[in-house]
């Protein structure tokens, strides 16, 4: 049992801390304001190294493990969520897979300028009507000689509009037997390909900087060099990168939780009421107790994760256990972060207003929070 | 960070398991409802060393660290909440000894109580008016030439009928020069003592098996070289010594809740409702969800706390944190164990409702959980 960090480890969440703290932070209001694209901040990052933190040198990333990941997406996120999320994105859903999943030229071509934030990926999994369910997944891609045909849409596409490459799963087997299972597939789909399109990007209740869309493919024709990791293999592919993916969304609820107690501790200080800082009230520090305390089991059941994907070992409930637990933590630290705030925490002028709308997503994207229950509950009881 | 046991942890782990299942698992039942004091168990965990866990060898201890019995406790728990707690007090009272104890004492006590033969130990800090306030202790120690003379009444002395040794907490200097906690001094009191009378056990709602019982002091006289540490110094060795117990709370309560939940696992794939078993229903999956995720993050967390002590590097707001959480979650697990079982939770048949009697304390002893958040948000709050 050992919970040291490596000394590599320290300087990658030393890095992120000053950065985030000296580039991040003083704009994370106004990107939150605007809405906009963080555009030099993502640039910035690149030059970090992540964007692709876990992807090796040779294909434009950092070559680090998870856990370095991890505590770089919280300094990031505690920062900026909108930021955590791109960062996320691009490392978890699109580098991860494509590096673990993808052919020698796709790693060349498509990874190696992602991983090094010269490119954006995004990964189109749900749809409008298919979510957590994949079976009831829409889009489809039918093969016709050697070419394939896409057809179908994607929504809540976090950097979709920004992005260069879509991770796109699709059906591409559909057994007219009763009770058998759809198959799908996973393609790499460049933005410009003919027959893709973009909605206008989502008005969102947070993570204003992190702009989302609907995707449409109508007709667009792929090679079999676009598909990554096998025709019919794509749920596995999606399966093993959420499982990743929920690191980071684990980290990024981590991160949110974090400022909104931190920034809850120095107003408690500085606050008076009835003569004394409102900090010496056991009303106060209760729930700054509670928040402490739950922010540090979130991180361990999210450090815990990462070491374990570190290690190569299976990290599915682990994974969600640290999702679950550290978006639920998030929610309820930042709702707790409101009220130590009173009337000054509901208004914009604070920043935990934005850690509230921010936090409320992580209990939704990349498996809700009850998706995370069945597949804890499933690992449980197959025991 | 890596979260592997060493060869030591696995095999204190692996020891008390094997013991914990053969012996006193089929015993639990028995011991909470005829109230029996575990004596006969405490002779096997002393054979297998693991009364002094955390002590070293040339003092018959186990010299295994606070990680290895924090695993140690937690196996105990898992098969009766009883013996664990008057192990943990055992464990408690041998390593405040070895830490604080001059050469002769640690030679009689810590051999002593390591090898079971006085029987168990006993920690009398608490008072029928002072509990989390320690300051306000009434009892006494004059000194009388080469005595101090004890007056005084101790309450909730966990085996304190049992106990060869018990260490006793006095004030030794008048409040007006020693204001609060400073004029307390520690003196180390053997059974059978003239003036040491025992009350009468307390009939609980829970750990039926352990002996809790008032201890009056009437003119109790002992030996100079009975003062533990230094005179006045009591407070200090008091703190100390609890931020250890509360890694031994959290275990055992982290011990009674993956007991309940292993039970409810097991229930919910036999009872059968509406044609399937009661585990396929998401109504029992999400609450067999939040048990296991609430009990790994308090497991990481006693993980922790335990590790830093390992590494003699500050851990008492951990210890707070660990036995906080560890406790308020065993009370929902077991709670949670009950509803899933249905009328059976509410039965002595099964185990679930012992487990909730049991869990009930450990929000309360070795200080409260709202203990535990002053000691939380005085960490935050200094900073």
């Amino acid at each position: 049992m050992d919970f040291e960090l490596t000394e590599e480890q320290r300087l990658i969440r030393d890095t992120a801390h000053d950065f985030a703290r000296t580039e991040i932070a003083p704009k994370a209001a106004e990107i939150d304001k605007s809405g906009r694209w963080p555009a030099e901040i993502i640039s910035k990052m690149a030059e970090l190294g992540f964007l692709g933190m876990a992807i090796p040198e040779e294909y434009g990333g950092a070559g680090l493990d998870a856990l370095s990941y991890a505590m770089a997406m919280e300094e990031i996120s505690a920062a900026c969520a909108s930021c955590g999320v791109i960062m996320s994105v691009n490392n978890s859903l699109f580098c991860d897979p494509v590096y673990k999943f993808g052919t020698a030229e796709q790693k060349k071509d498509v990874l190696t300028p992602v991983a090094a934030g010269k490119k954006i990926g995004c990964f189109g999994l749900t749809e409008p009507m298919s979510g957590s369910d994949a079976q009831t997944m829409v889009t489809e891609a039918k093969k016709t000689g050697d070419t394939w045909t896409l057809n179908g849409a994607k929504n809540w596409i976090t950097n979709g509009p920004h992005a260069d490459y879509v991770l796109v799963f699709a059906v591409t087997e559909r057994p007219s037997a009763p009770g058998a299972k759809v198959r799908h597939t996973a393609f790499l789909v460049p933005k410009g390909t003919p027959g893709f399109t973009l909605n206008p990007a989502d008005h969102k209740l947070g993570i204003h900087g992190a702009h989302s869309c609907t995707i449409f493919f109508e007709n667009v024709k792929l090679p079999d060099s676009a598909i990554v990791g096998g025709a019919g293999d794509g749920f596995k592919v999606a399966m093993a990168t959420l499982d990743g993916g929920r690191i980071g969304i684990a980290a990024q609820a981590l991160g949110i939780a974090r400022a909104a107690l931190e920034v809850s501790v120095a107003y408690a200080k500085e606050r008076k009421s009835f003569g004394v800082p409102i900090s010496q009230h056991q009303a106060i520090q209760f729930m700054l107790s509670d928040m402490a305390t739950e922010l540090d089991a979130a991180r361990l059941l999210t450090w815990r994760a990462a070491t374990m994907k570190d290690k190569g070992v299976r990290h599915s409930a682990e994974s969600a256990a640290a999702k679950l637990y550290a978006s639920e933590t998030a929610t309820k630290v930042a709702h707790r972060a409101i009220q130590i705030h009173g009337g000054y925490g509901y208004s914009t002028e604070y920043p935990v207003e934005r850690h509230y709308r921010d936090a409320r997503i992580t209990e939704i994207y990349e498996g809700t929070s009850e998706i995370q229950r069945i597949v804890i509950a499933a690992s449980l009881l197959k025991g | 960070m890596d979260l592997e046991l060493t060869e030591t942890q696995t095999f204190v782990q692996k020891t008390a398991r094997d013991f914990a299942t053969r012996v006193i698992q089929p015993k639990a039942a028995e011991i909470d409802k005829k109230e029996i004091f575990p004596a006969e168990i405490m002779k096997g965990l002393a054979a297998l060393g693991l009364l002094a866990v955390n002590v070293p060898e040339e003092l018959g201890g186990a010299a295994a660290g606070a990680v290895s019995y924090a695993l140690a406790m937690q196996e105990v728990a898992r098969a009766c909440a009883s013996c664990a707690v008057t192990m943990a007090v055992t464990n408690m009272v041998g390593e405040v000894i070895a830490t604080f104890g001059t050469d002769a004492q640690k030679k009689k006590y810590c051999t002593g109580l390591a090898d079971g033969s006085l029987v168990a130990g006993a920690f009398g800090l608490s008072e029928p008016g002072a509990g989390s306030d320690p300051g306000g202790m009434r009892t006494v120690a004059r000194e009388d030439s080469d005595s101090y003379v004890l007056d005084g009444e101790k309450q909730w002395i966990t085996s304190g009928a049992h106990a060869g040794v018990i260490v006793v907490w006095a004030r030794t200097a008048p409040a007006d020069t020693h204001p609060g906690t400073r004029g307390i001094s520690c003196l180390l009191v053997e059974k059978g003592t003239p003036g040491l009378k025992i009350g009468r056990a307390e009939d609980k709602m829970g750990i039926r098996g352990s002996n809790t019982v008032s201890l009056s002091f009437e003119a109790c006289r002992v030996p100079k070289s009975a003062l533990l540490g230094h005179l006045n110094g009591g407070f200090k060795i008091a703190m100390m010594a609890l931020d250890g117990g509360r890694i031994g709370i959290s275990a055992q309560a982290i011990g009674i809740a993956r007991a309940a939940l292993e039970e409810s696992v097991q229930y919910a794939r036999d009872r059968k409702q509406f044609d399937k078993p009661i585990s396929e229903f998401q109504a029992v999956q999400w609450k067999l969800a939040n048990m296991k995720v609430e009990l790994d993050a308090a497991h990481l967390l006693c993980m922790r706390a335990a590790w830093l002590k390992d590494q003699a590097r500050p851990f008492s707001r951990e210890a707070s944190m660990a036995k906080l959480f560890a406790s308020e979650a065993s009370n929902r697990i077991v709670n949670h164990a009950v509803q899933i079982h249905g009328g059976y939770g509410y039965i002595r048949e099964f185990a679930a409702e012992r487990h909730l009697r049991d869990a009930r304390v450990t929000t309360i002893y070795e200080g409260t959980s709202e203990v535990q958040r002053i000691v939380i948000a005085r960490g935050l709050l200094v900073g």
